[in-house]
């Protein structure tokens, strides 16, 4: 089959990989209609994630049509059409039982790296890493989904691939960064990030009852998109960020913050070269740039949502700022499986259209371009949707241009 | 999960198992947890007391020899020439006091007490060759080097035994289920190959014996028996090889129910003569043999097939989840799996793969 695979540092390429066989008992085979690339899938493009081996397939956001089942599964048939949550979770442990899927404590083969990385080891995660299991990605015709009767939900024919498929991982994980900011009504939220997960968080915390959502990014398609969805938006190239907010809430912040950056974050210039050049030197993994300014603004006793990947190590945490002003900091990678079903709902009642935020369209054999305009920002592209059904080359704007095959 | 490695015997540098067990045993009505000892031999304590004494025997040796080297020379009937070279000799002999006191495990130090022996053996031969020599003196300075010298060999060996000796490992893990249903499936030696990767079989053959088959280093296969040592339902199980076994091994299992009723908390304590001994061992561990980490992913293992019902793999550990034995997260062709007994369609204990009806 086509996989799009890794092979060093913004290197990746489209190859022909043999087919995934059924290897547990408990195992699906998906023939994937739809794939996404996942702004967490540029941490991995750009090198800042250890344990990547050359030949890793790529990708963690996707869905198809079952054609194969192991013997022990039991809720899925050949032929359902099923979206697959990014985190592998057994549904068995305790961490499992206890609806924090992320963090199962058997999907993970490869847990002794992730212990020796952050102490306990998270759950395995498709396309992500040898740290979280060493698993095929999703990028690819076919993927081999273990414990297919805890992961993959299925979805009914009326809705398509584009208003089903971030199922998988943005809608969940945007979700879950408003929902750990535990809203009540008349919050205001501040969003660091307007990717494509900021878009779900500024939607969701709309959903859950917040009355102002301000969203801080660079980009203008970006902004605007976070517009569109409600928000007031800040441009930290042209204001400052703190004092922006402040002016907005009357001096005393806003009631809770989300990083939806992660990592890789940018920010004025100074601060910016200071952790980009920690980070070159190994001196510090992550940038923490938006982590330390949505801390500084929170209102006293709010809470700091973290939902942007970190891998490693910070420099300059403002603990004191955090202590003293009696801050909650949330974290985790979402536990896709545990939203999946109410947030399906929500799609099907019509409160929100996922597809909203997608902004190209591509053939799979296209992934290496897709991920150098993805990482550039170039033609305004905020959301790649990748087709492994589709010719090379072929690649419509929106659903309303013809696709050439 | 955690895993400790450590050599040495049973009970050194680990009061916590084997005291334990005997604590526990005393507790819960006088069954014998404690793994016997197979080998014989001197606690390591007596070496490191011995040691000791050799230390101080350096330390004043060395005083004397480096402040009154004219007695010294007198005392061992060589000429009153060698001053100097009997000062540093004292020095010396200093360096290896003060490195016995040092060290925790002082063997390099004794050692090194055993190198020095040899030179002062080699100086006083050369000095019996001199004509002005007084070889009466000679003679008997020369007994006493040799006598020290035996205890210095000896102790020196002692300590590296206890060094190299057995392989022990430790490891915990937390299973998602009662402890009576964890003791149980363990309590079935022949479930163990399911998860401990380098058994191939366990058999029972009744009355607390079984016969184990396991792979060595290096493809080699090696065999034993075993036989229970203490058993009690839902708490402990101990065994060890029976004479005439390939590998002396010995293992402890003890299950505990979690705090809150939250699962059992398995402890793991193995113990086996490594084969080709300390130099197979190294051997071992730089083909990524470690004990431990084998452990580790053992009860990993263990946990994955009690709460899951199989052993989970992902395409990056088809062949092992060790650095080294990684493959890409992609899948693997037929023929490179071809003999991997790792994957889990391939070993008696999962089921088959059926290969897709629909062909891609």
């Amino acid at each position: 089959m086509r996989a799009n695979c890794w092979y060093g540092k913004t290197v990746v390429s489209v190859e022909d990989v043999p087919d995934p066989q059924i290897l547990n008992q408990q195992d699906a085979i998906v023939k994937i209609t739809s794939t996404a690339i996942c702004g967490s899938d540029l941490h991995l493009y750009n090198g800042f994630v250890p344990t990547m081996q050359r030949g890793d397939i790529l990708g963690h956001e996707f869905m198809g049509e079952v054609v194969e089942v192991g013997r022990q599964v039991r809720n899925l048939q050949v032929g359902d059409r099923v979206v697959v949550p990014f985190p592998i979770a057994c549904g068995k442990c305790f961490f499992c039982k206890d609806q924090m899927f992320s963090l199962c404590e058997n999907s993970n083969p490869n847990a002794w790296m992730a212990e020796k990385m952050f102490g306990h080891a998270p759950a395995g995660i498709f396309g992500y890493s040898h740290m979280t299991g060493g698993y095929a990605g999703g990028q690819a015709e076919y993927a081999r989904v273990p414990f297919a009767d805890v992961g993959p939900i299925k979805v009914p024919n009326h809705l398509s691939d584009e208003q089903v498929l971030f199922l998988s991982d943005i809608f969940p994980t945007g979700y879950m960064g408003a929902e750990m900011c535990n809203i009540k009504p008349g919050d205001t939220i501040a969003i660091w990030g307007c990717g494509p997960v900021g878009q779900f968080s500024i939607r969701s915390a709309f959903l859950l009852g917040a009355e102002r959502v301000i969203a801080i990014d660079e980009v203008p398609e970006r902004l605007r998109m976070a517009e569109e969805g409600g928000a007031e938006t800040i441009n930290y190239r042209e204001q400052n960020v703190y004092e922006a907010l402040m002016d907005k809430t009357g001096g005393r912040g806003p009631d809770s913050c989300i990083d939806d950056v992660g990592m890789e974050a940018h920010g004025p210039a100074v601060i910016f070269a200071y952790d980009r050049i920690k980070q070159a030197m190994m001196s510090e993994t992550d940038r923490p740039h938006a982590l330390r300014e949505a801390i500084m603004c929170c209102r006293n006793g709010g809470t700091i949502s973290v939902i942007g990947v970190y891998g490693g190590f910070i420099d300059k945490f403002p603990i004191g700022s955090v202590m003293n002003r009696a801050l909650t900091i949330k974290t985790g990678q979402a536990h896709v499986q545990r939203y999946m079903r109410p947030l399906l709902e929500m799609i099907e009642n019509g409160d929100i259209d996922p597809s909203f935020v997608i902004t190209h369209r591509m053939s799979l054999d296209d992934a290496p371009r897709a991920y150098d305009m993805f990482k550039k920002k170039e033609d305004n592209c905020i959301k790649v949707v990748l087709k492994p059904d589709w010719k090379n080359g072929a690649g419509a704007k929106d659903d309303n241009d013809t696709v050439i095959h | 999960m955690a895993t400790n490695e450590q050599t040495g015997r049973f009970g050194e540098g680990d009061a916590s198992s084997t005291n334990d067990f005997e604590h526990r045993s005393s507790r819960s009505g006088g069954a014998n947890y404690s793994v016997e000892r197979a080998r014989p031999g001197l606690p390591s304590t007596s070496a490191k007391r011995l040691a000791k004494g050799l230390g101080w025997f350096s330390l004043g040796l060395g005083l004397a020899e480096l402040l009154a080297p004219r007695a010294i020379a007198n005392i061992s009937g060589v000429s009153n020439k060698h001053t100097g070279l009997i000062r540093l000799y004292g020095l010396r002999e200093i360096g290896s006091g003060i490195a016995i006191f040092s060290q925790k495990k002082p063997t390099e130090a004794v050692w090194s007490r055993v190198a020095g022996d040899a030179v002062d053996l080699v100086s006083l031969g050369v000095a019996a060759s001199n004509p002005n020599a007084k070889l009466g003196r000679v003679a008997f300075a020369t007994a006493n080097v040799l006598a020290v010298t035996a205890l210095d060999v000896m102790c020196a060996m002692q300590l590296s035994n206890g060094a190299n000796h057995g392989i022990h490992a430790r490891g915990t893990c937390v299973v998602n289920l009662p402890p009576e249903e964890v003791y149980s499936f363990w309590r079935d030696f022949e479930n163990l190959p399911r998860f401990m990767r380098h058994l191939e079989s366990v058999n029972d053959l009744g009355d607390g014996r079984s016969h184990w088959k396991a792979k060595g280093p290096a493809g080699m296969e090696v065999e034993w028996e075993a036989t229970i040592i203490a058993d009690v339902p839902g708490e402990v199980i101990t065994w060890r090889s029976l004479e005439g076994a390939d590998v002396d091994n010995a293992g402890a299992v003890r299950f505990e129910r979690a705090a809150g009723g939250r699962g059992t908390i398995v402890r793991v304590n193995i113990e086996y003569n490594p084969i080709g001994g300390v130099i197979g061992a190294a051997v071992a561990k730089l083909f990524g043999e470690e004990p431990e980490q084998q452990l580790d992913d053992d009860l990993r293992r263990f946990k994955q097939v009690m709460e899951v019902g199989e052993v989970v793999v992902s395409d990056a550990t088809l062949l092992g989840t060790g650095y080294m034995k990684q493959r890409p997260g992609q899948p693997a062709a037929a023929s490179e799996l071809e003999g991997a007994d790792t994957v889990p369609s391939q070993t008696a204990t999962n089921y088959a793969s059926e290969r897709r009806s629909t062909q891609l």
